[in-house]
């Protein structure tokens, strides 16, 4: 019984200090004021004066300030947008990749599953890294489509939204690959066959059978592109430009720039209130998966 | 249903031209004389030799390799606790907290984690270094380590324990003796995650770190915040390969297992 | 050797032991036998300590085993998947309770050796369980569960996970190892066949009360309920009310215009209880004519035969609609067979050929 106690509480202890408790300092700085000091905020918890007249100080001022400065609403929102999208462009780059790899022969399969998966292991920072000399004015592709004669002056890509968005495509392509991939290697070869034997065309079959039975993937893999997408802050920062706004970013320099914590803690809380809702629906979908399989 | 129709051929190739022409560019202009990235003026290995004088690299790289072998020898082992907590605990006091907690890092986004941590770090007195790293990364790369852990033990079929148990061990002895050596693949490749995840974080370490101590990551992005060089392109190959040779001794090793267990399962129903 | 003394056990509302109390006794084979759901698997899991009953308590040789760990217990079990260590080889499988005992390194030795013996085992002693056949593991996790030479052997649907020839074989090898040991064996399953075959007693269960303990044959022959009779094998049942003739002889009237049938009973019937008589198909004979001397006959159509090779088993519709069927030895060539679809025929049975049943 004690081991079982020991068990339990050594991660469940080390989960609340470093989880739960930093947690709950960013919704108490949240609720602050900003103060040139060190650390640069009131008021500072002090036990002589007690709880009450601590808790009294707080207030929802930064809040306020969120809604006001159109800054960090617009933040939230094109990162919503530039989120939504980009999640939309992997699943359409992602799903005939997938679809590939499930009608491959099946002795290729592990190779193609671990070329998805090599990206992944692969440093993040360094993959956004190499699109940097890709997309630069006498970049790679500038120097390509000129010499094919497609264009005539280099294209200015590195440094716009466009280039976030070919970022993000590239960096979370896996996460999207291979849960569609695993929905339709699930699925059985007989069932378009029946489609087709009773009247459907090759496209019909794969619109009304295909896409419902790999539904599940579909959303499993917007979800992983999408949440962590909405943080996001190594693409826009590396590849982005000064008009990219994104929530992460501004989170960033609001707090190493501009060492505002109060404000920087409340635009995380607004993050993670934006964020609970997709990851409440990601955890039924996975949850209804998984009863589904029993 | 196997016949690869020529659309399938044309996106997975494209697909992974598209994963790959990045790296492999990154790779080749890292063997470029010129100082330019984008323009190829002949084959030198001088980048990879001014990089193993770059003493601020060097450091930073010993830095990180301390902080990953660290946080994700911690890491498995928290997080196989946790996992065998959740998986074979039965019911306890905040259970659904305690795998709230678990879940949650692995979609949080990292730049509310390293803030979170950083305030708890400052509002403790703690002094930002390799520690504070250390712990950081331990504790989301310990979720990680919980999920690839749990799905193992949720499979793993639980009459192998009581076996172990009617057979005259101790609980402590059924986990060390059954539990453990079946599972081991698993927390190998949940050590190994955390150790990626580790080495290739940079949000977390920079809002966790002090100037006493800087990651690769860290050194990498504020170099390349200015701009491409042919010092990182070296870097980055010198870590694609190891990253690239890890993968396929493991998955060849893989293969060669599974086809060795499948040829003798079948030697065995034909004897 | 073993005693439960009214042991419930429940999971939250469910009650899957109801006040439960029997005997197992010493070198007895005894097979716990019923559906899936029943009970019996919870039963034999608290013989080895996964689960602890809610109430009453469970003896073995006179000791209260409620406080004992499973590590502890000198009962063994083996399991449905018979979950052989994977990462160890046969031999270490084996060796396994033993050096948890902390038995010398030789007697380890001795004992391994002879498990492999008495199990036929020893040409594999060095492989993984993934390396040899199901029916070959079957016995690995038999030997493992027989080498601390336990007072009690749980078996768990032991052959459950193997085709029905090997079954059969495997059966005849399981009481020889019984035979040979000593041990006492319970073994659990939902196959009738094979509790009939291997068990010296079975008890047969249904929602967490046993229904009836008796051996194999008495089992099969007077089953002390419906839900036996219907239970094991197969059995024709015929409903009505008796009324006694004397000396356990009653008179049973089943239909509107049928005579009653006579039946000899040991069981007690009051004058106009209902009842049912169970009658085993191959108990009924078929015939053309109207048997002279029979104590019962009554004539209908054949609507289907079922061929088994050795034996025929015929439904012969009555004009009153019931079905009722009868079995017969196929002793001659399918073509020189009696009877065919549609043939009008007579069935007879004698006055102790079934069991008169309350309910």
């Amino acid at each position: 019984m004690m081991r079982r106690f020991v068990l339990i509480a050594i991660p469940y202890a080390w989960l609340l200090a470093l989880f739960l408790v930093p947690f709950a300092i960013v919704l108490k700085i949240s609720l602050s004021d900003y103060a040139v000091s060190i650390p640069p905020y009131v008021p500072q918890f002090d036990w002589a004066e007690g709880i009450s007249a601590f808790l009294a100080e707080l207030d929802f001022e930064n809040f306020i300030w969120l809604t006001e400065d159109d800054l960090y609403w617009k933040a939230y929102l094109s990162s919503l947008q530039i989120a939504a999208v980009s999640t939309f462009l992997t699943l359409l780059a992602g799903y005939p990749i997938a679809y590939g790899m499930a009608r491959a022969p099946e002795e290729w399969r592990p190779t193609l599953m671990m070329l998805v998966i090599l990206p992944f292991w692969t440093s993040f920072l360094i993959r956004v890294y190499a699109w940097m000399g890709i997309l630069s004015n006498e970049g790679f592709l500038n120097q390509f489509l000129m010499w094919l004669g497609v264009i005539s002056e280099p294209l200015t890509i590195l440094n716009t939204n466009s280039a976030v968005y070919i970022g993000i495509i590239y960096t979370y392509l896996p996460f999207m690959i291979l849960p569609v991939y695993s929905a339709l290697e699930r699925l059985d070869g007989s069932l378009i066959e029946a489609a087709e034997d009773l009247g459907c065309s090759r496209l019909t079959a794969f619109w009304l059978v295909t896409i419902p039975l790999s539904k599940n993937g579909i959303i499993a893999g917007s979800f992983l592109v999408f949440i962590p997408v909405l943080g996001e802050f190594v693409i826009p920062s590396l590849l982005g430009g000064s008009d990219t706004l994104m929530i992460g970013k501004v989170l960033w320099e609001e707090f190493f720039s501009n060492r505002d914590w109060p404000v920087a803690s409340a635009v995380a809380v607004v993050l993670l209130l934006l964020l609970i809702i997709p990851i409440v629906l990601f955890q039924r979908n996975q949850q209804k998966q998984q009863e589904a399989e029993q | 249903m196997n016949r690869m129709t020529w659309f399938n051929a044309v996106s997975l190739t494209l697909g992974f031209a598209f994963l790959y022409i990045p790296m492999v560019i990154l790779v080749i202009f890292s063997f470029n004389e010129s100082k330019l990235v984008t323009v190829w003026a002949g084959f030198s290995t001088k980048w990879y030799g001014e990089l193993l004088q770059n003493d601020a690299f060097l450091n930073a790289a010993w830095v990180t390799l301390k902080v990953a072998v660290f946080s994700s020898t911690m890491a498995t082992v928290l997080g196989t606790i946790a996992a065998y907590v959740l998986v074979r605990g039965g019911r306890f006091m905040g259970r659904t907290l305690f795998s709230g907690m678990i879940y949650a890092p692995l979609v949080m986004p990292e730049v509310i984690t390293g803030l979170s941590l950083l305030l708890l770090f400052i509002g403790i007195g703690l002094d930002r270094g390799v520690l504070t790293i250390v712990l950081a990364h331990t504790t989301f790369s310990m979720c990680y380590v919980s999920v690839v852990v749990s799905s193992r033990l949720v499979s793993f079929d639980r009459s192998l324990e009581e076996a172990a148990l009617d057979l005259g061990c101790s609980p402590a002895e059924a986990f060390r003796l059954v539990t453990l050596p079946i599972i081991a693949p698993a927390v190998i490749s949940g050590w190994l995650l955390a150790f990626t995840l580790s080495l290739d974080d940079l949000v977390i370490a920079s809002f966790t770190s002090g100037p006493s101590a800087t990651t690769l990551p860290i050194k990498i992005f504020s170099a390349v915040r200015l701009g491409v060089s042919p010092e990182i392109n070296a870097l980055s190959t010198i870590m694609i390969s190891i990253v690239t040779v890890g993968v396929i001794t493991a998955s060849l090793v893989t293969k060669h297992q599974v086809a060795r267990q499948k040829r003798e399962e079948q030697a065995a129903v034909r004897a | 050797m073993i005693h439960f003394q009214n042991v419930t056990k429940r999971f939250g509302e469910f009650t899957a032991i109801d006040n439960l109390t029997i005997d197992i006794y010493e070198r007895e084979f005894y097979a716990l036998l019923g559906p899936s759901g029943c009970g019996k698997t919870t039963l034999m899991r608290m013989l080895a300590g996964f689960e602890t009953p809610t109430e009453g308590k469970i003896f073995l040789a006179g000791q209260d085993i409620a406080p004992v760990p499973p590590n502890k217990r000198a009962v063994n079990m083996m399991f449905q998947s018979y979950a052989l260590f994977p990462h160890l080889s046969i031999w270490e499988n084996i060796a396994f309770g033993l050096k948890r005992e902390g038995m010398p390194k030789h007697d380890i030795n001795d004992r391994v050796e002879e498990m492999l013996r008495l199990t036929r085992l020893e040409k594999f002693a060095r492989r993984k369980p993934h390396q040899i056949s199901g029916g070959q593991r079957q016995r690995v996790a038999l030997a493992r569960s027989l080498a601390k030479a336990p007072k009690l052997l749980l078996l768990d649907e032991p052959l459950g996970a193997l085709d029905k020839k090997l079954r059969q074989d495997t059966q005849f090898e399981l009481m020889d190892i019984q035979e040979k040991t000593g041990t006492t064996f319970v073994i659990v399953t939902h196959d009738q066949e094979e509790a009939m075959t291997v068990a010296s007693r079975v008890a047969v269960m249904d929602h967490g009360k046993i229904v009836q303990v008796a051996t194999p044959d008495r089992i099969y022959e007077t089953p002390n309920s419906v839900y036996v009779a219907d239970f094991i094998g197969d059995v024709n049942l015929i409903e009505g009310t008796v009324r006694p003739n004397g000396g356990g002889s009653y008179a049973m009237s089943w239909r509107e215009g049928q005579p009653p049938l006579n039946v000899q009973s040991g069981n007690e019937f009051s004058d106009g209880q209902k009842a049912h008589l169970a009658i085993r198909p191959e108990k009924v004979s078929i015939s053309a004519e109207k048997p002279a001397a029979a104590d019962n006959a009554v004539q209908g159509r054949i609507l289907d035969i079922a061929y088994l090779g050795n034996i025929s088993t015929y439904h012969v519709e009555l004009p009153t609609g019931a079905v009722i069927k009868a079995q017969s030895a196929n002793t001659r060539r399918i073509a020189r067979r009696d009877f065919t679809w549609e043939d009008s025929v007579w069935l007879s049975w004698t006055a102790t050929a079934g069991v008169l049943l309350a309910e």
